[in-house]
C-alpha cells in the first residue's frame, strides 16, 4: 500500500532529527499521538501538534507519560495509527504500557530520544544507555523490536519502518534515537507517496454477527502467529486484558495458557528475525576486526575506522539498524572468523553483552565505553581497534 | 367496553419471579427489598453451599422486577405475567 | 416452588447456568458466568442498573465502549457484552481519552473501582473532568481496596479499619462528588447500590449528556470493609444505606463527606452544560485555521 499523501511532505527539506521523526511517522499514516513533555524529544510531537490539524489527525498533551502511552492504546482500538515520544524518565514510566501492548498486541510506535541517566540525568545531552531497558524494562517475559537511527534521514525512514513492523507484528515497535541524532540537523529528502511502502493494518475480514476472537489464528495461514485486529463499533465486542488470555482474549490464568500465550508472543518475533532484522556491513568478508555499533556512535566509528584501514589493517564495521531482536545468528557467523569484535557505544556496557554472548569465548570482545553527555572521541575508538590487533 | 376490575381477581398473582438457584450465592438483597414479600430464603442449599431464596407467597408477586434489579449474582429475575421482559422493564 | 428443589437440582449438566430471559443476561459474557465477586458483593448490583439503564436509552450497543482498570470493579469491563477494555491499574481514563478521540462516535464508559480512579488513577481522574471530554465515570465506591485483600484506600471513612491501617485509619478521605465538580465534571450523582431504581435512571442521564459525566455508587464490600469494621454483611450495609441516605438533589457537594456510620447525601448534585473537548476542538481549529482545517476523518459527522 502506498502512503497517503495527506501526510507526506514530499521535497528535500533540512532537519533535525526529531522532526524528520514526526514527518516519518506522518508519512507512515500515524493520526493519532498522546505526549508529554521531556527533553531532548519534545520537538516530535511539538511538530505533529503543529501538523496533525492539516493532515486530520489529533494531538494530545497528556498529564504524564503513563497516560499518554496508553492514551494511544485506547487510540489503536478505536482505529488510528498512534505513537509517543519520550526521553529516560518518561521511558521508565512508559515501560508499563509497553508490557500492556505487547500483552494486548497492540501495534504502536513508541520512540525514545534517549539522554543521559539514571534518573534526572543529563536532559540536554546524549547517551545510549537504555539499550537494555528497551529490551527488558517492562516486566515479565517478551520480545521486542528496536531500531536506531544514525540520523536524521534515518529517523524519518526508520520511523516508517517502525511502524510497518508494528502492524506486521500487530506489537509495540520501539526507535531509539538519541539526543544527537534527535538535535542534529541535515538534509532530509521525503520521497512521493507512491516510494513509500506502508504495510496496511490487517483487520479481522469477520462481520458484525460473526464470531470474532481478538487472539485466534483461524484467519491465519499456517504459521503466521499474528491474528488480525478489529476496533470498536464493528459489533465484534472483543474483550481486551493484559492478563493472561485465551483465543477468546478472556482471562485465562493457568500454567498452560501463560505457555500458549508467550510462547506465540515470543514466536510471532523469533520466527521472523530475518525479515526484522537489518544490518549494514562494510568490509566484513575479509577483516580481522569487526567494529559493532549502532546510532550516532556508529557514526562517530568512520574516522577511526578509516584511519586504522588507511593503515593497512583489516577492519570491517556492523551497523546494528535492528537492535532488537539481536541479529544472533549474523555475529556468530562472524566470531567464527574474526580475532576480535570492537563495540563502541554510548552506555558503560551494554550491546557488547550481546556481542560476547553470541561470540561465544572464541574473538575478543572489546567495549569502547563512555558515560554519555558527549560522543565519543575517535581516537578512543582507534586505539581500541589497534590495542585488540596487538 | 367493560373494564377488568384488576383488584377483583386477588387469587392471580401479577407477576412472577424465576430463580436460577445454583446461580445464587445467597446475599438475601432480593427476598429483603422485595416491596410484596413474595420471597423468603431458603433453609437447604444449593449445589455451592449457599441458601437461594425461596417463594414464599407467589400471588403476592406483582411482576416488578426489584428482585432481578438488585440480584448482584444475575439469579433471579421478576416478570409480569402475559408477557415477556423487554426493553424498559426493570 | 417449595422447599425440595435442591433434591432436584443435582446434575450441573441438567441445571445449566443460564436462564435465557433474565434481562440483564443479553449484556453479559454468559460464557464467563459465574462471575468472581464474593456473596452480597454491590458491584452486580450496580451492573444491573447499568444494563437496564443502557437498554433504555438511546444508544446502540455497537457504539458503547466499556473501559475498567484493575480490581474488582475492573473486571465489569470482562463480564459485559460490549467492545470491552481491561486495562492497567489506574489507566482506565487515560486509555479512555485515546479511544474517545480516535471514535468520537463511541459513548465511553469508564467503570471502575475508588483506588483504581481516585488513588493509582487520580492524576488522570482531575485532567479528565477538567478537559471534559465526553465520557461518563461510573465509580463503585467500596471505601477500600478488594481485590487485595481490603487495604486502606483514599476513600476509606476517618478512623475505619482496614488491613494496612489495622488500628484505623487517620486520613481525609476524598469526598468524590466535591472533586469531581471542582475538577470541571458537568454532571454529578451519587447513590448507593440500596438506590436501584434512582441509580439505574441517574446511569442514563449521565450515558445521555454530553460531557464529563460522574457517578458514585456506593457499595458493600462485606467480605473485607463490612465484615472488618463490624458492619454485618452485605445486607446489613445495604439496610444501613437505606436508613443513612438522605436524598438530597442539588446538594452542595462540600456537604457530602462520608464518614463512619454517618448520613449517605445521595442525589443528583450537578448538572451543568460547558462546551465539550471535541466540540470546542473542532470551533476553534475551524476559527483558527478556516479551510485549512482537516478534521480526522472519524470526527466527520459526529463532532458539531
Amino acid at each position: 500500500m502506498n502512503a497517503d499523501p495527506r501526510g507526506v511532505l514530499t521535497g528535500s527539506h533540512f532537519l533535525d532529527g526529531d522532526h524528520a521523526a514526526a514527518e516519518g511517522a506522518l508519512a507512515a499514516g500515524a493520526n493519532f499521538s498522546a505526549g508529554y513533555p521531556i527533553t531532548p524529544s519534545t520537538e516530535v510531537v511539538e511538530r505533529l501538534a503543529g501538523r496533525f490539524p492539516f493532515t486530520g489527525g489529533t494531538f494530545i498533551q497528556m498529564e504524564d507519560e503513563l497516560a499518554a502511552s496508553i492514551a494511544i492504546q485506547g487510540a489503536v482500538w478505536g482505529g488510528s495509527k498512534a505513537l509517543t515520544v519520550t526521553s529516560g524518565p518518561g521511558f521508565s514510566l512508559m515501560m508499563e504500557h509497553l508490557g500492556y501492548g505487547i500483552m494486548t498486541e497492540t501495534p504502536f510506535v513508541l520512540v525514545d530520544v534517549q539522554r543521559g541517566g539514571p534518573s534526572t540525568g543529563l536532559p540536554t545531552m546524549p547517551a545510549q544507555a537504555d539499550m537494555m531497558q528497551a529490551r527488558w524494562g517492562s516486566h515479565g517475559d517478551y520480545e521486542i523490536i528496536a531500531l536506531a537511527p544514525s540520523s536524521p534521514q534515518e529517523c524519518f525512514n526508520l520511523m516508517i519502518r517502525a511502524f510497518n513492523l508494528s502492524e506486521k507484528y500487530r506489537t509495540p515497535v520501539l526507535l531509539m534515537m538519541d539526543e544527537c541524532v534527535g538535535h542534529m540537523l541535515e538534509r532530509v529528502v521525503i520521497p512521493s507517496p507512491e516510494k513509500i511502502q506502508i504495510e496496511p493494518r490487517r483487520y479481522t475480514r469477520k462481520g458484525p454477527d460473526e464470531q470474532y476472537w481478538p487472539y485466534s489464528l483461524e484467519e491465519c495461514n499456517n504459521g503466521d502467529l499474528v491474528p488480525p485486529l478489529t476496533k470498536v463499533g464493528e459489533g465484534h465486542f472483543p474483550h481486551i486484558t493484559g492478563l493472561t488470555h485465551d483465543d477468546r482474549g478472556y482471562p485465562a490464568m493457568n500454567a498452560k495458557s501463560q505457555a500458549v500465550l508467550l510462547g506465540r508472543l515470543v514466536d510471532k518475533i523469533r520466527n521472523n528475525a530475518d525479515d526484522i532484522i537489518t544490518i549494514e556491513e562494510d568490509g566484513t568478508d575479509d577483516a580481522d576486526v569487526i567494529v559493532v555499533s549502532y546510532g550516532i556512535t556508529a557514526r562517530v566509528c568512520q574516522p577511526a575506522i578509516s584511519r586504522a584501514r588507511a593503515e593497512g589493517h583489516k577492519v570491517g564495521f556492523l551497523r546494528l539498524v535492528t537492535v532488537w531482536p539481536f541479529p544472533e545468528k549474523r555475529i556468530r557467523e562472524l566470531a567464527g572468523r574474526v580475532s576480535a569484535f570492537v563495540v563502541p557505544e554510548m552506555n558503560l556496557g551494554q550491546i557488547v553483552r550481546e556481542v560476547e554472548r553470541c561470540s561465544q569465548g572464541r574473538p575478543k570482545v572489546r567495549g569502547v565505553t563512555h558515560a554519555g553527555g558527549a560522543v565519543h572521541d575517535p581516537e578512543e575508538i582507534y586505539n581500541a581497534i589497534r590495542e585488540v590487533m596487538g | 367496553m367493560v373494564e377488568t376490575k384488576k383488584s377483583a381477581a386477588p387469587k392471580a398473582p401479577k407477576g412472577h419471579v424465576v430463580i436460577n438457584t445454583e446461580r445464587c450465592k445467597g446475599c438475601g438483597f432480593c427476598a429483603q427489598f422485595c416491596p410484596t414479600g413474595v420471597l423468603a430464603m431458603s433453609k437447604g442449599f444449593n449445589l455451592k453451599g449457599y441458601h437461594p431464596p425461596i417463594i414464599a407467597d407467589a400471588a403476592k408477586c406483582s411482576g416488578c422486577g426489584l428482585c432481578g434489579m438488585y440480584c448482584p449474582d444475575f439469579a433471579i429475575y421478576g416478570v409480569k405475567n402475559g408477557r415477556k421482559p423487554e426493553s424498559g422493564d426493570l | 416452588m417449595s422447599e425440595s428443589y435442591e433434591a432436584t437440582v443435582t446434575d450441573p449438566v441438567s441445571a445449566p447456568m443460564t436462564c435465557d430471559s433474565n434481562p440483564v443476561e443479553e449484556w453479559l459474557r454468559m460464557d464467563r458466568m459465574p462471575h468472581i465477586w464474593c456473596p452480597g458483593c454491590g458491584i452486580g448490583t450496580s451492573v444491573n442498573c447499568f444494563t437496564r439503564a443502557i437498554e433504555e436509552s438511546s444508544l446502540d450497543r455497537k457504539n458503547i465502549a466499556i473501559v475498567s482498570g484493575i480490581g474488582c470493579t475492573g473486571r465489569v469491563a470482562g463480564y459485559l457484552l460490549l467492545d470491552s477494555f481491561h486495562t492497567t491499574h489506574g489507566r482506565a481514563l487515560p486509555f479512555a481519552t485515546g479511544l474517545k478521540l480516535a471514535s468520537p462516535k463511541t459513548k465511553v464508559v469508564v467503570y471502575s473501582g475508588d483506588g483504581d480512579l481516585f488513588a493509582i488513577g487520580g492524576n488522570h481522574f482531575i485532567h479528565a473532568a477538567r478537559r471534559n471530554l465526553d465520557m461518563t465515570v461510573l465509580c463503585v465506591n467500596n471505601f477500600n481496596y478488594g481485590m487485595t485483600g481490603g487495604q486502606v484506600a483514599p476513600t476509606t471513612p476517618e478512623f475505619a479499619i482496614a488491613s494496612t491501617t489495622p488500628y484505623g485509619s487517620v486520613e481525609r478521605p476524598f469526598n468524590l462528588p466535591y472533586l469531581a465538580q471542582s475538577c470541571g465534571a458537568v454532571y454529578v450523582a451519587r447513590w448507593t447500590v440500596y438506590h436501584v431504581k434512582q441509580l439505574q435512571r441517574s446511569i442514563r442521564e449521565a450515558l445521555e449528556k454530553p460531557g464529563f459525566t460522574f457517578i458514585e455508587m456506593v457499595a458493600p464490600c462485606p467480605t473485607l470493609f463490612v465484615r472488618r469494621n463490624r458492619l454485618g454483611d452485605g445486607l446489613a450495609a445495604l439496610e444501613s444505606y437505606e436508613e443513612n441516605a438522605v436524598i438530597k438533589n442539588g446538594a452542595d457537594t462540600r456537604e457530602c463527606d462520608l464518614g463512619m456510620g454517618g448520613p449517605i447525601v445521595c442525589g443528583k448534585f450537578v448538572d451543568i452544560d460547558r462546551p465539550s473537548y471535541l466540540s470546542n476542538q473542532v470551533a476553534h481549529l475551524r476559527k483558527v485555521l478556516g479551510d485549512r482545517y482537516v478534521m480526522p476523518d472519524a470526527w466527520q459527522g459526529v463532532v458539531q
